[in-house]
C-alpha cells in the first residue's frame, strides 16, 4: 500500500511551529521518503495563527493534500481551526494541560508535552521536541533517524543540548507508543534503500541555482517573500565570493546590480511586487545599456502591500510589460523547487548571452515551500557568458565600441578595466561608441539592434510541460507554482473518471506561442487554472495565439491552490 | 607619459559657451593627469543632467545612467571590480534632490568613490527651474513664489559622517584640481561639492557674484579634522563662502571588509559550480 501521510502543527507566531515542523520534515526526508511542506503565517511575530503542514509519501508529491493524519496543536486555535481537516481515522496531538481544552478519547491523543520535557530532559523549552517525538511514536516512525536530525539540528547549540532534545523526542515517542499505538492505524515508514534527497523550500534553490549559476552580486531591500535569497548569500557569500549589499531602498538595489553587471559580475535583485515598482526605472536602464542583469521577482497578493505573507501570480503583465521603452527580456516562470534552481544558472546564462535583463517569476507558495528534490548534479551546470571578450583581446582592442550594431544585435562585450578598451555606455540613447546621440537614424539602428535579440533569444525558451491522459476531454493549463496542484488534480480527475491533459508553462518570454498553439489544436476544452482575478495567462495566451480558452479556475484569496479544490471546482464550475 | 591630451573629448561638447563645467572638466583632466592615472583605469559614472555630461567629454570608462542613480551604479561597480578609479559625476538636482537618500546611504557605507556634485543652484538640463541648493526666494517657473528653504549639502554630509568632503569653486581651476586630487586619492567616500556658474539659467549666483564671496580655508589655518568646526563653515553661505578641505576623516572602507573580495576583484574570480557540493550537502 503506497504511502501518503499527512501531518499539520499549528500554533502562535513563536511557540516554534516552524521548527517542529521542519524536524518532522527532515525526519521524513532522511528516511528516503518524498516530502512536500508549506507554512501559513501571518505578517506580525509574536501571536496570531501559523501552520505549517508536511506530506510525505514513497511516490513523487507536489502538493499538500486536506486531509490529515495528525493534527500536533500547540494551542487551542488550533484544535478549532483544523480538527474538520483530519481524516475519519486522524489523531489530534496536543497537551491538556498546556491547551486547556477539555476533551478525551476518540480523536484526541493528550499528550503531557510540557511535563515530560520538565521531568525527562528537565528543560521546559523543549517541549515542542517532545511533541515531535510524540507525532513520531505515533506514526510508527523510526526513532533513530529522527534522533540523528535532532543531533544535526542542535549540534551549533553544543552536545548537552543535542542531546537534551533526543532524550525529550524520546520521551514523547514511548508515551506514544504506549498509550496511543492503537489511535493510529496508518504508519509511515522509512523507505529501503540509500536514496536520500535534498530537502529545501523555494528560495534556498534560487538562492544556491544563483551561487551556482556564478552569481557575485546582490542587492537588496528586504520584502516577503523575497528576503531570505539575499540572507542565504549574505550568509554563503562570505565564504563563496559573493556580495550581498542591504541598500536604502530598492531604487538603489537595481542600479546597483546594473553597475555591478557593466563592470562584469554576475548580479542580481531579490525583491516583491512592491519593491520591484521602485526598480522598474533601472530595468529599462539595463536593457537600455545592455545589462545583463537577474531580476526574481516573487508575487505576493496585491495591489500595494496586498496581503505580505500570502501567495497570489497577480504580476504577469506588470512584469511582461514592467520598465518604460521597449526592450527585449526574458521571463522565466519556475513550477518546482528544482525547476527554480535550473531556471536561474539558465537566467544568468540568457542575461550574459543577450547582455539584457532576464526576471525569475515565483510567488510567496513556491518561496516559502519545502520539497525533496533530487541531489542537483553541478556537474551538468554549463556557465555561458556569451560574447564576452577575453582578457587577451580586450588589451589589443583599440576604439572599442560597446554597442557595435551586429546582424543578430549582440555586441562583443568588453569590460571597464579589463584591457585598454574603453566601455562607454549610456541611458540616453546612444551611437555604437556609446555617446548620446540625437539622430533619428542612428536611434532607429540602435532601438532595431536591441530589439534584435528578442529574435533569438526566442529559441533559449523550452516548451511547456505536456502530460498527456487517454480519453482526456480537458486540458488545463497552468504556470509558475500552480504546477504541483495541477498536477495531483489530474490525478485525482482521472480517479474520478474525468481524464485531463496538463499544459505547464514554465517559461512564460518571449512566449512559446507555436508550442501552445499546437498543444490547444488538438479538440480537447482548455481550462486556465491560475492564481490571480484577471486571467493574466488566459489573456496572454489569447493576445499571443489568438486561441481563446474554454474556462478559466481562478482563485485570489491569498492561499495556495489544493489538488482537491481544483477537482470540486472542476465538477461544479466547469463540467 | 599621460598628458592632458589623453583625456581630450572625441565628440563635441554641448554646454553653454561661458558655463562653469569647461572649468571643472579641465580641473579634472588635470588632476587624473597629475595622479598619472590612464584612461583605462578609470570609471566615470554619472546620472542625468548638463554636468553629467562630462564623462562623454573625457576618455575612460563611461556608465551614464538614470538622473539621480549614479552613487548606486558607481557603489555596484566599485564592488564588482574594485581596482577601478570611480568617480561619480552629477548636478545639484541629481545629487541633492532626485538621488539625496543615495548620497546618505553612499556615506554612511564609506565605499570607495569621488562624487563631484557641480552645484550650480538650478536646473540646467530641464530649462532652469530651482534646485534643492537654490537661495530662498529664487524665482523660477516651477517656484513663482520663490524657492523654499534651500538644503544644505556639507551640513547633511558631516552628519552622516563623510570621510571626506570638499568644496571647490569652478572659477579656481588650480584649487579644484588639488581637491579633486585629494577626493581620489583619499581611501573611501569624498564627497567634493563644487560651485558652478550657470551662465544661462541662473543670473544671481554668477562667477562674479561668487568671486566676492570665496575664501580658502587653508589661507586661515583651519583644521579640516574638526568636526564641530566643520559644522560652523557647513552654515556660512551669504557674504563670505568657504572653499577648500571641509572635513576628513580616516574610516573602514566598505569593500576592504568584504571577505569576497580578499581573492581580488569579483570580476576576476573563476566561476566554478562544481565548488558548491558542500552546500548542497547542508540540504541533504
Ligand atoms: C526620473 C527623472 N526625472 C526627471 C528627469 C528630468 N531631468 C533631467 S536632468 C534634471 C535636473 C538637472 O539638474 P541638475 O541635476 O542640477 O543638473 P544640471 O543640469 O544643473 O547640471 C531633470 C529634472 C529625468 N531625466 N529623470
Ligand atoms: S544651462 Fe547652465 S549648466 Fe547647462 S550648459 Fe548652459 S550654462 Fe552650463
Ligand atoms: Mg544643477
Amino acid at each position: 500500500m503506497a504511502i501518503d501521510f499527512n501531518i499539520m502543527a499549528g500554533g502562535e507566531a513563536g511557540q516554534g511551529v516552524q521548527s517542529v515542523g521542519m524536524i518532522l520534515a527532515k525526519a521524513m526526508a532522511h528516511g528516503g521518503l518524498h516530502v512536500f511542506a508549506d507554512q501559513d503565517y501571518e505578517s506580525r511575530v509574536r501571536g496570531g495563527h501559523n501552520f505549517f503542514r508536511i506530506r510525505a509519501s514513497d511516490r513523487d508529491v507536489l502538493a499538500l493534500s486536506e486531509e490529515l493524519d495528525i493534527l500536533v496543536a500547540l494551542n487551542k486555535e488550533t484544535i478549532g481551526l483544523h480538527s474538520n481537516e483530519l481524516k475519519s481515522n486522524g489523531v489530534i496531538i496536543y497537551d491538556q494541560e498546556q491547551t486547556k481544552v477539555d476533551v478525551q478519547g476518540g480523536i484526541y491523543f493528550n499528550v503531557p508535552l510540557a511535563k515530560l520535557a520538565e521531568e525527562k530532559a528537565k528543560n521546559k523549552l523543549m517541549t515542542n521536541t517532545v511533541a515531535v517525538g510524540a507525532a513520531a511514536g505515533l506514526a510508527g516512525y523510526d526513532f533513530n533517524i529522527l534522533a540523528s536530525v535532532l543531533r544535526n539540528e542542535f549540534a551549533r547549540h553544543g552536545e548537552k543540548i543535542a542531546e537534551d532534545n533526543v532524550v525529550a523526542a524520546k520521551a514523547g515517542f514511548d508515551f506514544a507508543l504506549e498509550y496511543g499505538a492503537q489511535k493510529l492505524s496508518q504508519k509511515i515508514k522509512p523507505t529501503s534503500g540509500n536514496n536520500k534527497r535534498m530537502l529545501l523550500h523555494g528560495n534556498e534553490a534560487i538562492a544556491l541555482g544563483a551561487m551556482v549559476g556564478g552569481c557575485k552580486f546582490i542587492a537588496g531591500y528586504p520584502m516577503t517573500p523575497a528576503t531570505s535569497i539575499l540572507e542565504y548569500i549574505a550568509d554563503k557569500g562570505r565564504q563563496y565570493s559573493a556580495v550581498a549589499v542591504h541598500v536604502e531602498d530598492e531604487i538603489s538595489a537595481m542600479n546597483m546590480a546594473v553597475g555591478a553587471g557593466y563592470a562584469g559580475a554576475r548580479a542580481m535583485v531579490a525583491t516583491s511586487g512592491g519593491g520591484f515598482c521602485l526598480m522598474v526605472e533601472g530595468l529599462a536602464l539595463a536593457g537600455m545599456t545592455e545589462t545583463p542583469v537577474v531580476v526574481v521577482l516573487g508575487q505576493r497578493p496585491g495591489p500595494a502591500t496586498g496581503l505580505p505573507t500570502r501567495t497570489e501570480q497577480g504580476e504577469l503583465w506588470f512584469a511582461l510589460h514592467a520598465g518604460h521603452g521597449e526592450f527585449p527580456r526574458a521571463i522565466l516562470a519556475p513550477a518546482t523547487a528544482e525547476e527554480a534552481f535550473y531556471a536561474m544558472i539558465k537566467a544568468f546564462n540568457l542575461a550574459e548571452k543577450y547582455q539584457t535583463p532576464v526576471l525569475v517569476l515565483t510567488d510567496h507558495h513556491l518561496a516559502t515551500s519545502y520539497a525533496t528534490v533530487e541531489r542537483f548534479d553541478l556537474k551538468a551546470v554549463k556557465i555561458d557568458r556569451g560574447e564576452l571578450i577575453s582578457d587577451e583581446e580586450s588589451s589589443r582592442l583599440n576604439d572599442y565600441k560597446r554597442h557595435l550594431v551586429t546582424e543578430s544585435g549582440i555586441s562583443p562585450r568588453a569590460l571597464p578595466g579589463q584591457g585598454k578598451a574603453l566601455v562607454v555606455t549610456d541611458s540616453d540613447e546612444h551611437d555604437e561608441a556609446g555617446h548620446m546621440i540625437e539622430d533619428g537614424e542612428t536611434r532607429n539602428q540602435q532601438n532595431l539592434k536591441r530589439l534584435r535579440k528578442q529574435d533569438s533569444l526566442k529559441a533559449e525558451i523550452g516548451s511547456p510541460k505536456l502530460h498527456k491522459t487517454r480519453n482526456a476531454e480537458f486540458t488545463l493549463i497552468g504556470w509558475g507554482s500552480t504546477y504541483g496542484a495541477i498536477r495531483e488534480a489530474a490525478d485525482l480527475l482521472k480517479k474520478d473518471g474525468m481524464p485531463v491533459n496538463v499544459l505547464h508553462i514554465s517559461e512564460i518570454w518571449p512566449f512559446p506561442a507555436e508550442a501552445i498553439s499546437s498543444a490547444l489544436s488538438k479538440g480537447t476544452k482548455s481550462i486556465v487554472i491560475e492564481s490571480n482575478a484577471t486571467a493574466q495567462m488566459a489573456n496572454l495566451i489569447r493576445r499571443e495565439t489568438g486561441y481563446k480558452v474554454n474556462g478559466t479556475i481562478l482563485k485570489y484569496d491569498g492561499r495556495p491552490f489544493s489538488p482537491q479544490e481544483i477537482v470540486d471546482r472542476m465538477k461544479k464550475e466547469v463540467t | 607619459m599621460v598628458t592632458v591630451k589623453d583625456y581630450a573629448e572625441s565628440i563635441p561638447i554641448a554646454w553653454c559657451p561661458g558655463c562653469g563645467n569647461f572649468a571643472i572638466l579641465q580641473a579634472l583632466r588635470k588632476a587624473l593627469v597629475e595622479l598619472k592615472t590612464e584612461p583605462h583605469q578609470v570609471l566615470f559614472v554619472s546620472g542625468i543632467g548638463q554636468a553629467p555630461k562630462l564623462p562623454h567629454y573625457m576618455q575612460g570608462n563611461v556608465f551614464n545612467g538614470l538622473h539621480g542613480r549614479t552613487l548606486p551604479a558607481a557603489t555596484g561597480a566599485k564592488i564588482a571590480n574594485h581596482e577601478l578609479i570611480v568617480i561619480g559625476i552629477d548636478g545639484d538636482g541629481g545629487a541633492y534632490g532626485e538621488g539625496v537618500g543615495h548620497l546618505l546611504a553612499a556615506m554612511r557605507r564609506n565605499v570607495n568613490i569621488t562624487y563631484m556634485a557641480h552645484n550650480n543652484q538650478v536646473y540646467g538640463l530641464t530649462k532652469g527651474q530651482a534646485s534643492p541648493t537654490s537661495d530662498l526666494g529664487f524665482v523660477t517657473r516651477t517656484t513663482p513664489l520663490g524657492a523654499g528653504q534651500p538644503a544644505n549639502p556639507l551640513a547633511l554630509a558631516l552628519s552622516s559622517d563623510v570621510s571626506f568632503l570638499a568644496r571647490g569653486f569652478a572659477g579656481d581651476v588650480e584649487h579644484l584640481s588639488e581637491l579633486l586630487k585629494m577626493g581620489i586619492e583619499h581611501r573611501g567616500f569624498s564627497l567634493i561639492d563644487i560651485l558652478q556658474p550657470c551662465v544661462s539659467f541662473n543670473h544671481k549666483n554668477t562667477y562674479q557674484w561668487y568671486r566676492e564671496r570665496v575664501y580658502k580655508l587653508e589661507d586661515e589655518g583651519y583644521d579640516p579634522g574638526d568636526k564641530i568646526g566643520a559644522f560652523a563653515k557647513a552654515q556660512e553661505w551669504g557674504d563670505r563662502i568657504p572653499i577648500g578641505l571641509i572635513y576628513s576623516k580616516e574610516r573602514p572602507v566598505y569593500e576592504e571588509q568584504l571577505p569576497a573580495l580578499k581573492k581580488g576583484p569579483l570580476v576576476k574570480q573563476k566561476i566554478d559550480p562544481l565548488q558548491f557540493e558542500a552546500l548542497l550537502d547542508e540540504f541533504m
